[in-house]
């Protein structure tokens, strides 16, 4: 070759599709996950759970666990020295089950050991002697006080009621139902684990830990230890997805307890099954909804019923509860609305923080709602919900004005133009039709179906929390080293964050420093907000950099700083012609700041459910086309067209990403995951029996980002990150009504509800 | 544990001695803990989720569910052993460059099977793909930016003849 040529790469700034920095360890396997370290002279933890939904311990032996070769120590409830509760609402969890086991699956022991074997068989020389109790199980039966407290705290975690406008107002159009809304999952891959190092003196701990929250778990972990926080420190190891799993503590306080006790590193990883024990699940739901419509399907007034089931403790369920009531209207204008919302404790497996939290349960009642409206008015799907579509400034039931961007209108047009799938073939490939392989539907007896679903969620966090995240920015030849303890779980923060400092400080090269509680709190990465909050702080960190920057390129040149902007990777003289790269501009010096950034305030609801609760809102709206075989009662999910409000895309390439994702994870809802629940006992805790949405499952997705600038967004951008897995699933639904022309009112939908 | 068992393993064109290990020990665990490749992941210790995909005589398995010590006589490829260079493969390439990858937990069995899929048919239809990765469980991405990944690679194979 004579010729040669110059390809410039295009910057990583916000706008690219930024590539991940941890990219090709990750592909190469040498990427370190929690669960993939050690220490030296380590032994391995393991957790003996309760075999029982409720039942009063009456003793404990662990003699012959600790005679087993090869074991280090075991311990109980009597071992925990600080305080023997955790939770992140309510201090209500124990660390140890002492006097009463509350839900299978609860923690009752600890060991370690030299091998995982050596572990499994201690535990199971742990002879505990349980009195059973007769479980509360029906969440209807803490509502009505059916069942004697199961807690000291008693069996009613929240009760919350709104009520707005004209509580007797009503239109010629009455439709209802009760939806029933199963128990997900979060299922991530990479299973809990963790690796606790004692310090030399017994004193302390350093802790790494897949989680989504550091300083929350700092905080609930030194408690526990009775330590101060500066002696237990966290680093967070490498997380294989969260969903709202690690928002809990799981085996942390049981990690560091038994390196204290045994002097030893301890590495302790949940089995899967475990894993299904061991977090909690999306909350299972029963609401009920009445809607009253003018004859043009325009919503007049909402009554609602929410019981949530919280089961044994508190964990998120109250805020979850108030995410689940204050959405009962979803993305459509309502001035009158009766709502009257319940979080209770059972002898169920806790349940807590999950991808939607709160929401998923409340959107599948209002758009089925929404879909009995259009039938009932005979107006289609799209129609009545453009009559009904929430605009900015519009009152919300708890009388919050909607301050964000909400485009609800075209979230649902945009979605509509999607061109539709072709129709089915008459010869067509086995893997496409309802169940798959092994030939089981046959292509004559598949009927084709459309649903809608349109979604409002709140970004971030509500109900008065200071909410905020921290961020250090240091400048120094050009290089920008970005600190935080934001908890990367896969979602992309590590590559954002560079982004945004290759945006503001005009570098290229950007260094990440280690993720741990040697900073202030990112708080958690859930509630679609590390980008707004993280992203926030980044930029405001890097900001005062900048500013700093100015200041000395003004000084050693006689410029005003005022002048001085950053093109590029230059500072640039604005009424002149001075240049300097960013590089060369600092001299050698130094400059570091940080930066806290908080979201506005937020306030309480009073006992009327009215108040500024929220801080933010973000709008997207699903079509789903679905194939049904109404004889065997399979679905394939063929279709699923998108338009989402996302603020501004700042990484197209992520942001798909979140689409795609939160698509399959609402289609799991629909039609295949549940934790299926027995008297209080779990029958699937395994990816045999727990069914994840495959490859071949996976519909294809066309998506639509609608980009309108959030002016309270740091960078204009609104989360993403839950909206795609909230409508998608009463639209597939929706759409199997639309195939088999039979109402259905519970999720996931089985078999047996199509075909039965 | 008692230990006293004594084998070697083929291990990416390696021969590894496998000591003071218990019988019961699965390939995965062995692998992992015994042989210093990590890459091997673990998820759901029954063969549903193709986290621990490697290569056993040229057919793609689940480490989870073979006995180390059964593998003796086999030649295993894990994702450390998918290229001897330090540089990505074309596959690993278009992961990273697509978007596939996001927690990356399921990332090491999917790079393994999609190598086996194309080493044994390079020019596979969508559902021989999706076949093909469907005994990969991926929980972040929705598969949508995996196809993708295998489509550009394809392409650049078909490209690159």
């Amino acid at each position: 070759m004579a010729t040669s040529s110059t390809v410039t790469k295009p910057r990583d700034i916000l706008g690219s599709s930024a590539l991940r920095p941890d990219g090709a360890h990750k592909v190469q396997g040498s990427f370190e996950f929690t669960s993939d370290m050690h220490a030296e002279n380590m032994l391995w933890g393991a957790t003996l759970r309760s075999p029982h939904p409720y039942a009063r311990i009456v003793s404990i032996d662990t003699s012959a666990a600790l005679a087993l070769s090869g074991v280090q120590c075991v311990i109980t409830a009597s071992d925990v020295p600080g305080k023997p509760t955790y939770g992140l609402i309510s201090s209500d969890q124990p660390v140890f089950a002492q006097d009463f086991v509350r839900y299978m699956g609860e923690p009752v022991a600890a060991v370690a050991a030299d091998h995982p074997e050596t572990c499994r068989r201690a535990l199971a020389l742990i002879n505990v002697v349980y009195e059973v109790l007769n479980p509360l199980t029906d969440p209807e039966d803490a509502v009505s006080g059916a069942h004697d407290p199961i807690h000291p705290d008693g069996n009613i975690i929240r009760h919350q009621r709104i009520i707005r406008g004209d509580q007797t107002a009503t239109g010629p159009i009455v439709v209802e139902g009760e939806y029933v809304i199963g128990m997900q999952d979060q299922a991530f891959l990479g299973l809990e684990a963790a690796l606790a190092i004692p310090d030399p003196d017994g004193l302390g701990v350093h802790l790494h830990v897949a989680t989504q929250w550091l300083h929350e778990d700092l905080s609930q972990i030194s408690a526990c230890l009775d330590l101060p926080a500066e002696k237990v420190r966290l680093t967070l190891g490498g997380v294989g997805g969260a969903f709202g799993a690690r928002e809990d503590i799981s085996l942390q306080v049981h990690c560091c307890l038994l390196a204290l006790k045994a002097g030893r590193p301890i590495k302790m990883q949940y089995s899967r099954e475990e894993s299904f024990f061991g977090h909690v699940h999306r909350h299972p739901a029963t609401i009920f909804m009445r809607h009253h419509a003018d004859a043009n399907g325009k919503i007049i007034k909402i009554d609602a019923r929410f019981v949530f089931d919280g089961g044994a403790y508190t964990s998120t369920s109250p805020a979850v509860l108030i995410n689940g009531i204050t959405h009962t209207q979803g993305p459509y204008k309502c001035d009158n609305a009766t709502v009257d919302g319940y979080a209770v404790r059972t002898n169920n497996p806790p349940c807590g923080a999950m991808r939607g939290f709160g929401v998923v349960q409340a959107c599948f009642a209002h758009e089925s709602q929404m879909d009995k409206i259009a039938a009932a008015v005979g107006k289609s799907p799209v129609e009545v919900r453009l009559i009904n579509a929430m605009v900015t400034g519009d009152p919300l039931i708890t009388g919050q004005i909607m301050e964000s961007v909400a485009p609800v209108a075209r979230c649902i047009t945009e979605t509509d133009v999607i061109p539709l799938p072709e129709p089915l073939g008459t010869t067509v490939n086995e893997l496409a039709l309802p169940g798959g392989s092994g030939l089981t539907a046959s292509r004559s007896n598949i009927v084709r179906g459309i649903g809608w679903g349109v979604s409002m969620k709140n970004l971030m966090y509500s109900e008065g929390f200071d909410d905020y995240a921290t961020a250090r920015c240091i400048l120094k030849d050009g290089v920008a080293s970005l600190k935080f303890a934001t908890s990367e779980v896969g979602q992309g923060f590590v590559t954002l964050a560079p982004q945004i400092a290759r945006s503001v400080l005009g570098v290229d090269e950007v260094i990440i420093e280690p993720i741990d509680t040697q900073i202030g709190s990112a708080g958690s990465t859930s509630a679609s907000r590390q980008t707004w909050m993280s992203g926030g702080a980044v930029d405001g960190a890097c900001r005062l950099v900048r500013e700093r920057l100015f200041h000395h390129v003004g000084k050693m040149h006689d410029i005003d700083p005022l002048r001085l902007v950053i093109d590029g990777t230059d500072v640039v003289d604005q009424l002149g012609t001075f240049r300097i790269s960013v590089a060369d501009s600092s001299d050698g010096i130094e400059i570091s700041e940080t930066f806290e950034h908080h979201h506005r305030a937020t306030e309480e609801l009073d006992e009327n459910g009215q108040g500024n609760c929220h801080t933010a809102f973000a709008f997207v709206a699903h079509r789903a086309v679905v194939d049904v075989d109404p004889e065997l009662g399979l679905v394939k999910v063929v279709q699923i067209a998108t338009a989402q409000d996302v603020g501004r895309v700042l990484n197209p390439l992520s942001a798909i990403g979140q689409l795609e994702g939160g698509i399959a994870q609402g289609l799991g809802l629909a039609v295949m995951e549940e934790i299926v629940m027995k008297d209080g006992k779990v029958r699937n805790p395994s990816f045999t029996d727990y069914l994840l949405p495959t490859a071949l499952d996976a519909p294809d997705v066309i998506a639509v980002m609608i980009e309108e600038y959030e002016p309270q967004a740091p960078l204009g951008a609104k989360g993403i990150g839950e909206p795609p897995c909230i409508s998608v699933t009463p639209a597939i639904v929706a759409a199997i009504r639309n195939a088999i022309g039979k109402d259905i009112e519970r999720i996931p939908v089985r078999p047996q509800d199509i075909c039965l | 544990m008692s230990a006293n068992e004594f084998y070697s393993l083929r291990v990416n064109g390696k021969t590894h001695q496998v000591q003071d290990s218990w019988v019961g020990e699965s390939l995965l665990y062995v692998l992992r803990e015994r042989l210093g490749l990590p890459g091997t992941k673990g998820a759901c210790e029954q063969g549903e989720c193709g986290s621990c995909t490697v290569l056993m005589d040229d057919a793609a398995v689940c480490a989870c569910l073979v006995m180390a010590a059964t593998a003796i006589n086999s030649e295993i490829v894990t994702v450390e052993g998918i290229t001897t260079d330090s540089t990505l493969t074309d596959v690993q390439q278009s992961f990273v460059d697509e978007g596939a990858v996001q927690c990356g937990f399921c990332t090491p069995g999917l790079i393994v099977a999609v190598h086996h899929l194309l080493e044994k048919n390079p020019q596979p239809s969508e559902f021989e793909v999706k076949e093909a990765i469907s005994g990969n469980i991926c929980r972040c991405t929705g598969y949508g930016r995996v196809f993708a990944a295998v489509e550009a690679t394809i392409r650049s194979r078909n490209a690159g003849k």
